[in-house]
């Protein structure tokens, strides 16, 4: 978002001073994370009255890491994700309308209704999806890396995934090709603590952190529920990265106060309810960062009221938006199932008309 | 006979399979604890503990391999593939290592695995999450594919399954769990591999099917009936061994055949069952044989986009009254 108002502090500005960030910057990323937290429980809604269908990954908990470590990122950078990237896809420049639409399965969604929840593409500000298969974004990222190099170009490629992503053979061969070639690729895992409902340590003996190591690939742990320092490791990080340092792996901690997708349950056996209760009041993103600028005196309550608004117009313009765009034409169904239609030979088999 | 879901079916069959033979496990993603991303092995860690009932990393290329290779060795793994989809990952393990490895050895070991989870498409899942895999495997020597449509079939053929000492892959369907129907109670219910079902008598024309497409072809059937045209249901219920019998008995009674599929049309089941039927009873075929499939396309997700993709009881009402040339 541009347009967020300073408030210039009256208070103690120095709680920002640790973090090298100014009032501005905090007070733009509090904007960002609320807009994610709006726009997330909007969707939320939409799928309870079935506007939205399939399975639906709700970023609700992980605001921070999403806007701390777009924030370091130029326009020219590459992003991709996996499934849980909605908030994502803003943050690299899709429009809120245009994820919206593509959940609701509309022709003005980002993928033209095709994709849906998991399958957000914006190639025109280099999101590059949206993808469904644990762990295959990986290479992926790496080959954008390889041409990042290949061009001699000075961006980045930001690979996210889960923590249940790094037990692929996918994460591992990855790691150790960017690592060989010494690509600009930046692995970081939303380390959420699950993947479903499988409690990390449950599949691995070792921490996050050690994940990279045999691949030579220097790990950073931070703590993504403080926007703050994720944007100041990012920010040096992807310094470091763009000037040719080769791959970094980041151990994002975070945790998501949601359940899996829209048909799981929030806490069970896997987690109990105690600790998500517990997660939310001391370690929301947005508290945390609101009690800084309180503190701070960068902000006050009416200030954060004005922000939250703004932030619930964008999602709820995105509902109406989603709800007043057409559904995809047939005409659409077989279009972009191939580049390039060749003059011989039959392309399609089913027998069906086309037109 | 007892009412159950398909899911409670194969719960059942799993359980009954445990108990019987103490080398037959269960692995896979949220197997155990979390009953199963589908809840087909609820209660299974309860009763069987968990060396018996596993829950994996997400990693389907090792898994698949450590259940090959357990089989290797005596064990009689059933991995389950949250869903079919995911098994792409595994796909090396399974046609590298399961379908060649009794015969590079000139059998010298058998591969009694079991490879089970649901294949094609439920609702607006979009393109990486709805598609139906038959064809992978069948093209495969070395391994059988059991696609059973109902809850007694699913029970009877699961059963079948881990008691087979070749490489099985076992697809159900997310669309079929919470389907209710009758199923034998009998502990020694086993529905040989290789069978088909009729499931609709009929004498004017044959849908050949199989897997959750029997309810399908049994819509488009009584749709048909509603015109006074009588079908046949020919349910396949494993796609290999190919009850090939009751297919050309079929194909004799109504010398017109439209083969349904869910998967996509080229070098699809239905391409291989054509083929037979026109070699082995050319003389019987009163029309060309029609095929109604996906479209031939990756899965789209909106709504009406998906529902113009999915083949439906209507393009099947359309392909038999082509065949009937009405
Ligand atoms: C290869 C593969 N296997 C299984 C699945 C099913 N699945 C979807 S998400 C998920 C859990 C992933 O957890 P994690 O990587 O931690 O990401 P999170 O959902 O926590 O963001 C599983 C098992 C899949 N999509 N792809
Ligand atoms: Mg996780």
């Amino acid at each position: 978002m541009t347009d967020t108002k300073t408030r210039k502090g009256t208070g103690k500005p120095e709680v920002l001073k640790p973090y090298g960030v100014s009032a501005e910057l905090a007070l733009e990323l509090m904007q960002e994370m609320l807009l994610y937290r709006r726009f997330e429980e909007k969707a939320e809604e939409a799928y309870a009255i079935g506007k939205i269908g399939g399975f639906c990954h709700l970023h609700i908990g992980q605001e921070g890491a999403c806007a701390g470590t777009l924030k370091a990122l130029r326009e020219d950078d590459y992003v991709i994700s996996a499934y849980r990237e909605h908030t994502l896809a803003i943050a690299k420049g899709v429009t809120p309308n245009a994820v919206m639409a593509e959940l609701y399965g509309r022709i003005g969604g980002a993928s033209g209704g095709k994709g849906g929840s998991m399958h957000i593409f914006g190639t025109h500000v280099r999101f590059m999806g949206g993808h469904g298969i644990v762990g295959a974004q990986v290479p992926l990222a790496t080959g954008f890396a390889w041409k990042i190099k290949y061009r001699a170009e000075d961006s980045v490629a930001v690979c996210f995934m889960g923590d249940a992503a790094v037990n692929q053979g996918a994460f591992h061969e990855s790691l150790n090709m960017a690592s060989v070639w010494e690509l600009p690729v930046i692995f970081v895992v939303e380390n959420n603590q699950y993947g479903m409902g499988t409690a990390f340590d449950r599949v691995s003996t070792t921490d996050m952190q050690q994940k990279s190591a045999a691949h030579g690939v220097p790990a950073t742990s931070v703590d993504g529920q403080d926007v703050l320092a994720t944007y100041a490791l990012f920010r040096e990080l992807v310094q470091e990265v763009r000037d040719g340092a080769g791959p970094k792996f980041v151990n994002l901690e975070t945790y998501r106060f949601r359940g899996h997708s829209m048909s799981d349950p929030v806490s069970g056996t896997y987690r109990p309810t105690e600790e998500v209760e517990r997660r939310k009041k001391e370690d929301d993103p947005i508290v945390v960062l609101r009690d800084k600028l309180f503190a701070g005196g960068l902000l006050d309550q009416a200030g954060l009221q004005e922000m939250d608004a703004t932030a619930r117009k964008i999602a709820s313009e995105a509902a109406d938006f989603a709800e007043n765009s057409p559904v995809p034409g047939p005409e659409n169904l077989y279009r972009n199932v191939w580049a390039e239609v060749n003059p011989h030979g039959r392309l399609f088999f089913d027998g069906r008309r086309r037109d | 006979m007892a009412v159950m879901t398909y899911r409670e079916a194969l719960n059942q069959a799993l359980r009954e399979e445990m108990r019987r033979d103490p080398d037959v496990f269960l692995m896979g993603e949220e197997v155990a604890e979390y009953d199963g991303a589908y809840k087909v092995s609820k209660g299974l860690l309860g009763e069987f503990g968990p060396q018996r009932v596993v829950d994996s990393p997400i990693s389907e290329l090792g898994f698949a391999g450590l259940g090959v290779g357990a089989a290797m060795v005596g064990l009689r793994p059933v991995i389950e593939f949250m869903t079919f989809n995911f098994a792409h990952l595994a796909l090396d393990q399974i046609l590298n290592n399961a379908t060649k490895l009794h015969y590079m050895s000139d059998g010298q070991f058998d591969i009694p695995i079991v490879f089970r989870g649901p294949t094609g498409a439920a609702l607006q899942l979009a393109a990486q999450h709805s598609q139906a895999c038959e064809t992978y495997y069948s093209h495969a020597p070395g391994c059988k594919v059991v696609t059973p449509g109902t809850p007694a079939d699913a029970k009877g053929l699961l059963k079948a399954a881990i008691r087979d000492d070749d490489p099985v892959i076992f697809m159900e369907g997310e669309l079929l769990y919470n389907m209710k129907g009758e199923v034998p109670d009998d502990e020694d219910f086993v529905i040989p591999l290789g069978v088909a079902d009729l499931k609709r008598e009929g004498s004017d024309v044959s849908i050949i099917t199989h897997g959750k497409m029997i309810h399908v072809a049994l819509a488009a059937a009584s749709k048909l009936q509603k015109d006074g045209v009588e079908a046949d249901v020919l349910d396949l219920r494993t796609i290999r061994p190919l009850d090939m019998d009751a297919i050309l008995a079929t194909v004799a009674k109504t010398n017109r055949v439209v083969y349904l599929e869910e998967g996509w049309p080229y070098a699809g089941t239905g391409a291989q069952i054509v083929s037979m039927i026109q070699e082995e009873a050319f003389d019987h075929l009163d029309a060309p044989i029609l095929r109604v499939t996906q479209a031939d396309i990756p899965m789209p997700y909106a709504k009406n986009l998906e529902m113009l993709a999915k083949p439906s009881a209507e393009l099947v009402v359309e392909a038999c009254n082509k065949v009937l040339y009405r």
